[in-house]
């Protein structure tokens, strides 16, 4: 075998999103020689479509905000089934986080005192969302893009990572290829961190970027890793709906935190018929309620067009199938006759220029027409709450791809605080265990060979598959099988056409060279959407209830018992995938006493 | 990224004014430069023409304003040249004329992602286009043209004259077409100098904090006026342009005999 | 509240359309027609889809969100720069041939990608973010809205160098870029320079290494922006004034001299 392109590292950070420029600045100034490696250019990642906001209790707007209630929305918000451990940490860590994007340059809206402004969203009891206008997620990754350039961390872009390495059962590097050649290259690396965001593109309308494949997932799990908690996905309630080819692209929950309401072809805000009982002592019941809330959060309820993102989503779906929809099969988001435009235009100016430019409707004029799209994978890399380290020695996860911070439903605005927060913890558990480490693992070459082997395999394959037609296929069935409300003979079915369309992706076959080629790309993604895919049918199969982002039809209540459980994911040594009930991380009696003090 | 140096040549690749633009690219230039050379053209040659009556009564026209003729009557050339510098070294170094003349005259670019003319470019590094950093003097006095326009627009509804072209007319406050058309052309350049970035540059753009004190405060707000009417300097600049040489001609013609100003004086 | 009108949308009016695509590398290339049935709504970025998925599965062409915010999918779209999620087929004549090329001012790689590494390396040679010492013991700063809002414009930037690709400083002229930043650079610049909380003076740096003098303000950056930027006439004018005062304007030395004030 011809030698391939090798460098040496402390850690290797695989992903540029926030998490992992997050952790690649903490490794590096703690002075383990770092890497970052991503499959974009530097600053595409998929961050930079957050729009929302930071959740972090610092309290500007509403002093009576702390972590404690934070930490209470989070739990509560992803029903009981998250991590308290990480969820105390995240809400704990997170203003200091937003302070530190600060000294790094961050420009977040300010309060009449010159303070952070923070805004209303989706299971948050305070206005908490740390903010630029609706670009939020742009300003982040700029600005720790920016940090990590003066720091001068090695960056190697559009170059993705294909399986890790190990010397024994620890972590001894990675290998991949450059996008742009086709060249392959090999990192030996005493940890990885893994922070690839997560698997949208497993299903067919999303609001994730290409990128989404499930790298870091199946990294890990081919690895040795567990995952957990696959079976939920979020569908964020607004993504646009029409025309067909914008479809899933996300409409911020920001417009309905400042202002904008749910509204069905009947013109009714339907969601005051859906408040679910486990949340109905913190919901508004009247409209009038609701309108008072948004300026006044002491002494109001909550608007229902903010409960959290499941309970939403599955409203819309409901209020769709019982013919009230809108004219492309959506609901109406209406902030147009509530708020004035310069108002709308100040506030939301990403979201009035996407429609206005992909979809011709004036927001300050027009309601929008919105649907769930797939948006976010609450489940990933099981890690330990305090270093992000994985169930393999020098492995770490952190951001999307990491799982239990989240649990059953994620709140709005947590995901780019989680990003910061276990992005910072794991380059601190990364550069740690590296530094601490005595002898470098060894990379041994017939592993390599074997990688370089396994890519070029859909080279000259003589199959007559088009990987694009798989993608597509699968996409199709993960979204009509293992979609947002699923039944078990359904999920059954999507295993099955799993199963065949591995089967397919066996034989893609691509075309052209191996420099700047996105055919072979994707049959080499394929590998990992399949993988997620199984893992989230496996695991939607097994869960026999309803809960966050797993919605049962044939079992539609919140089963207790099961809340006592995590579902977690290894593979077998025939390569085949084990499922097994593992128990939840239960809540020190401090912490329970946070949640059980409502209202 | 791999670090490989590529040379290539798409088939766009370099040369003079090609592009793949299918767009009518070339016609905002092309008007432009027509524009500029007409007005620009004719307030050349009224400069030149002192001979050619140029004032009226309460009315001078603003290419020979502030009036030196009386001193300068013995000059060999004519008294607007003493002048003329302020009012050209201000648009010639105009950030928005340059963008016209640069593109509709110098071809650099002449449209953008049309190839530009020249081999070698340097832009405003090197003489003599290194000059244009002084455009912030010529603003300062273009500032005190400002004022001798107002004074000149403000003295046209006083006439003096008791007899002007062997008819007796009413002398002191009045108004007559003239007025207007002077009072407009100050009004315009006074806007055309309050929209200079350089203006911009000089009430507050400079500053790094807006919010520190009560004069940055002030300052402030005076810098958000004077930005909103930047973002229409090319309309200032051209309505201004537009408006001098019309102020021109119809005080010349009106001076001349040409056409009669309507006015409260009686006369002209 | 009124219902927007999108009946041109409706489906049933897909129509063929042809791409004229740049194929190639660095060793040359060609224009490659491709025919394809195009959905109405659909943006330039969609049809290319449509090619990769059903006639050229290895078209090289970058994109990422498909949402106007990650600035990845660059590209000249009948000649002009745009981005090509953002530009719908309904803006086009397709009764012709629509030409799509990678952009100019980059070395190309493959078909409609471009090495922009000048661009990360222009980033790199930036004096750094200097912030004064926090104001609060929690490490918080103060900053007013309306302190913050030159910089905020600067910071929509989504980095997809149509700018820089426009500037006919490197695109016409290539051995300008060791002498000059471009646009984007003088964005980020600008930022800096108007930053509340920055202690840092780059005037010298933008006069010298960003070479601000190569830009003779003819605002094609501007017009290209995606994101609206008013580049030139609040980031590059600006600055263009911060040098005259410190090189070009005597009083102002004079005045500082005098003040103490540098």
């Amino acid at each position: 075998m011809a030698e391939i392109e090798t460098h040496e590292y402390d850690v290797v950070v695989i992903g540029a999103g926030g998490a992992g420029l997050r952790a690649a600045i903490e490794a590096s100034a703690l002075g383990a020689r770092t890497a970052l490696v991503c499959k974009s250019l530097l600053g595409k990642a998929h961050t930079v479509m957050a729009e929302g906001g930071i959740a972090a209790a610092m309290g500007n707007v509403y002093a009576e905000d702390n972590w404690q209630v934070h930490f209470r929305d989070t739990m509560r918000g992803g029903k009981m089934l998250g991590n308290c451990r990480m969820a105390q940490i995240h809400a704990q860590e997170a203003p200091a986080r937003v302070h530190e994007l600060e000294s790094w340059g961050a420009l977040f809206d300010r309060t009449d005192d010159g303070r952070i402004q923070q805004r209303a969203f989706g299971g948050h009891r305070y206005d908490r969302l740390a903010h630029v206008g609706d670009r939020t997620g742009l300003e982040m990754i700029r600005t720790l893009q920016q940090h990590a350039v003066q720091e001068g961390i090695d960056v190697y872009m559009e170059c993705t990572i294909s399986r890790l390495l190990k010397d024994g059962d620890r972590i001894s590097g990675a290998v991949g290829y450059w996008r742009e050649s086709g060249e392959y290259v090999a990192f030996k690396a005493k940890a990885v961190v893994l922070a690839t965001g997560g698997t949208g593109k497993a299903f067919r309308i999303n609001s994730n970027s290409w990128e989404y494949t499930g790298d870091g997932h199946s990294l890990a799990y081919w690895a040795g890793a567990e995952l957990i908690d696959m079976e939920f996905i979020q569908f964020h309630p607004t993504g646009m709906v029409w025309p067909p080819s914008v479809r899933g692209i996300l409409v911020t929950e920001g417009v309905r935190g400042d202002g904008g309401t749910l509204t069905n072809s009947d013109g009714k805000r339907f969601m005051f018929g859906y408040i679910s009982d486990y949340f109905r002592a913190e919901t508004a019941e009247t409209e009038e309620e609701a309108d008072r809330w948004y300026d006044d959060k002491l002494n109001n309820r909550r608007t229902p067009d903010l409960l959290p993102r499941d309970e939403v989503a599955r409203a819309i779906v409901a209020e769709v199938k019982a013919g009230r929809g809108s004219p492309h099969g959506g609901v109406f988001l209406d902030i147009a006759s509530r708020r004035p435009a310069d108002y709308i235009k100040r506030a939301l100016p990403s979201m009035y220029h996407q429609f206005k430019q992909l979809a011709d409707v004036d927001i300050t004029a027009a309601a929008m027409e919105v649907g769930p799209t797939m948006h976010y994978t609450m489940g990933g890399v099981r890690v330990e709450p305090d270093t992000g380290a994985a169930t393999v020695p020098g492995l770490f996860a952190a951001g999307e791809c990491a799982g239990g911070m989240h649990g059953a439903n994620r709140l709005g605005g947590n995901s780019l605080s989680d990003l910061l927060v276990f992005g910072r913890r794991a380059g601190i558990g990364a550069a740690e265990y590296a530094l601490g480490l005595g002898s470098p693992p060894a990379l041994a070459d017939a592993d390599v060979a074997s990688v370089t082997t396994e890519m070029d395999a859909n080279f000259g394959s003589d199959g007559d598959e088009n990987p694009y037609t798989i993608q597509s296929d699968l996409q199709d069935a993960m979204h009509t099988l293992v979609g947002i409300i699923r039944t078990g003979p359904e999920i059954e079915e999507a295993l099955g056409k799993i199963a065949d369309l591995k089967g397919r992706a066996a034989k893609a076959s691509v075309t052209g060279s191996k420099a700047y080629n996105p055919g072979w790309h994707l049959a080499m993604d394929l590998r990992s959407l399949l993988t997620v895919s199984e893992a989230i049918a496996r695991s939607a199969a097994e869960r026999t209830e309803s809960r966050g982002g797993h919605t049962r039809d044939d079992y539609q209540e919140t089963d207790p018992e099961w809340g006592k459980w995590n579902l977690s994911l290894s593979q077998n040594a025939d390569g085949s995938m084990k499922l097994e009930k593992t128990p939840l991380l239960e809540i020190p009696a401090d912490l329970a006493a946070l949640i059980e003090e409502a209202g | 990224m791999a670090q490989v140096d590529r040379a290539v040549s798409p088939p766009h690749r370099l040369g003079f004014l090609r592009t793949l633009r299918t767009d009518a690219w070339w016609f905002e230039p092309a008007a432009i430069g027509i524009g500029l050379s007409v007005f620009l053209g004719y307030l050349t040659v009224s400069a030149f023409l002192d001979g050619w009556a140029y004032e009226i009564g309460p009315y001078l026209t603003p290419v020979f304003e502030p009036k030196l003729a009386g001193s300068f009557d013995a000059w060999y050339f004519s008294p607007a040249l003493l002048i003329l510098w302020v009012p050209v070294g201000f648009r010639a170094t105009c950030y928005y004329y340059r963008r016209a003349y640069y593109r509709s005259y110098l071809l650099s670019p002449p449209g953008c992602a049309v190839g530009d003319a020249g081999k070698k470019y340097s832009g405003e590094s090197t003489f003599p286009l290194v000059m244009q950093n002084l455009h912030r003097f010529f603003m300062y006095a273009a500032l005190v043209f400002v004022v001798l326009l107002w004074i000149g627009a403000i003295r046209s509804f006083y006439n003096t004259e008791s007899i002007i072209d062997g008819v007796a007319v009413e002398t002191g406050w009045g108004i007559g077409l003239g007025s207007i058309v002077l009072v407009i052309n100050a009004t315009l350049l006074m806007m055309y100098s309050f929209s200079c970035h350089s203006f911009r540059h000089l009430v507050g753009g400079g500053s790094s904090c807006f919010s520190c004190s009560a004069v940055s405060r002030a300052r402030k707000r005076i810098w958000d006026r004077v930005s909103a009417w930047n973002e229409s300097h090319r309309t200032w600049a051209w309505a201004s342009l537009i408006w001098i040489v019309f102020t021109d001609v119809y005080i010349r013609l009106v001076a001349n005999g040409h056409i009669t100003d309507p006015n409260t004086w009686g006369g002209f | 509240m009124t219902q927007a009108d999108t009946s041109h949308l409706e489906p049933g009016t897909s129509r063929t359309v042809t791409l004229r695509v740049f194929r190639g590398d660095a060793s040359g290339g060609e224009f490659v027609d491709y025919t394809v049935e195009m959905d109405e709504g659909q943006v330039v970025l969609d049809v290319l889809h449509t090619v990769q998925a059903t006639q050229a599965g290895d078209l090289a062409v970058r994109w990422n969100c498909k949402a106007g915010k990650c600035g990845s999918c660059s590209a000249e779209v009948n000649g002009k720069p745009c981005l090509m999620c953002m530009t719908r087929m309904n803006t086009l004549d397709v009764s012709k041939p629509i030409s799509v090329t990678p952009i100019k001012t980059f070395p190309l790689i493959k078909d409609l990608v471009t090495d922009v590494s000048f661009n990360y390396e222009g980033a790199k040679q930036i004096p750094a973010f200097a912030p004064r010492a926090p104001d609060a013991a929690d490490g918080s700063y103060r900053m007013m809205q309306q302190d913050i809002e030159r910089g905020q414009e600067f910071r929509k930037c989504i980095e997809c160098f149509l700018c820089q690709d426009v500037c006919h400083v490197i695109r016409d002229h290539p051995e300008n870029k060791p002498n000059f930043l471009g646009p984007r650079q003088f964005v980020r610049l600008a930022e800096l320079e108007m930053h509340p909380l920055d202690t840092a003076d780059r005037t010298e740096f933008i006069r010298e290494a960003g070479g601000i003098a190569y830009c003779n303000i003819t605002k094609c950056c501007t017009e290209v922006c995606p994101e609206s930027i008013h580049i030139t006439d609040n980031a590059i004018i600006p600055l263009k004034e911060r040098v005259v005062d410190k090189y070009y304007d005597p009083f102002r030395w004079i005045f500082g001299k005098l003040t103490g004030r540098d």
